[in-house]
């Protein structure tokens, strides 16, 4: 009953005040993210629920980078399924995003991020989205791209290993790189990484891609 | 004659590296991006760049896992 009651709120609120405003606002984020593009480095346990957190939100266009291919324990965390293991993950989260988004625009490359041309594929994308697993590929990625495209906003997560402590996890903004980031979170080479921290900490990557395509929401 | 080190304010020391800076700090990770008023400073360079007096840096640690 309790339910019954706040849904009735809730439609009231709406109906009185905003349902003007909120349509027009939904439409002016709708064609604004239609128009932008996000590009992703690595398609793992980050990489691919951002890329999906973004397709459902509606973004026009990704551009996705990995050489890997997919394992049954990836399953644990990664956007893909069993019947996709042994593909290469470029292809099957293409596919997944189509069955959810068809819209999405998917520039996808089956390769290597090599260091002296990690900035490559991300020049005509409006925000980078870093979503490495090795610290040292992290630190080399984020270093070439702010070197090479130096007004390009990237998103990167440092710190996703592990369970709970949620509200450890800050963003840290310098310049124009945007860290989600826990400082004290262990590392992945001692430590599980298991769904529920890593998808946060992958859709706190792709709500920050958001904000500052769209702007800060007051 | 200070600088700024993740928000903490730290006494300059002349012809500091900040591969000297990073091991006074007591910054352990192996893996960290730094940069110093905004600009970034490749890990190459870590031995070879002086720490400007007056300078804002930030030292960010890169943690495995994604």
């Amino acid at each position: 009953m309790v339910r019954a009651r706040s849904h009735q709120v809730y439609t009231q609120n709406i109906g009185k005040n905003g349902k003007n405003m909120n349509k027009e606002k939904s439409e002016k984020i709708k064609k604004k993210l239609s128009e932008s593009s996000v590009g992703i480095a690595g398609l793992g346990g980050l990489g691919s629920n951002a890329a999906v957190a973004l397709a459902r939100a509606g973004i026009g266009r990704l551009v996705l980078v990995d050489f890997d291919k997919i394992e049954e324990k990836n399953l644990t965390r990664q956007y893909y399924f069993l019947d996709q293991i042994g593909k290469s993950k470029t292809i099957a989260l293409q596919d997944n995003i189509k069955k959810i988004n068809p819209k999405v625009t998917i520039d996808s490359y089956d390769e290597k991020l090599e260091k002296g041309s990690m900035e490559k594929r991300f020049r005509n994308v409006d925000v980078i989205i870093e979503a490495l697993d090795s610290a040292e590929t992290k630190a080399a990625f984020i270093e070439e791209i702010l070197t090479k495209l130096p007004n390009k906003p990237v998103v990167a997560a440092s710190g996703v290993a592990g369970y709970g402590h949620s509200d450890r996890i800050t963003t840290k903004r310098l310049g124009n790189l945007y860290m989600c980031y826990d400082e004290n979170a262990p590392s992945s080479d001692d430590d599980v990484l298991m769904a529920p921290r890593v998808a946060l900490m992958a859709n706190w990557e792709a709500n920050l891609a958001l904000e500052i395509i769209l702007g800060e929401d007051k | 004659m200070s600088i700024e080190v993740n928000g903490r304010t730290v006494e300059w020391i002349e012809n500091e590296t900040i591969k000297d800076l990073l091991k006074r700090m007591k910054y352990t990770f192996p893996l960290v991006v730094v940069k110093i008023d905004d600009k970034v400073i490749p890990r190459s360079d870590f031995s070879d760049v002086i720490v400007p007096d007056n300078s804002k840096i930030a030292v960010i640690h890169m943690i495995s896992g994604g």
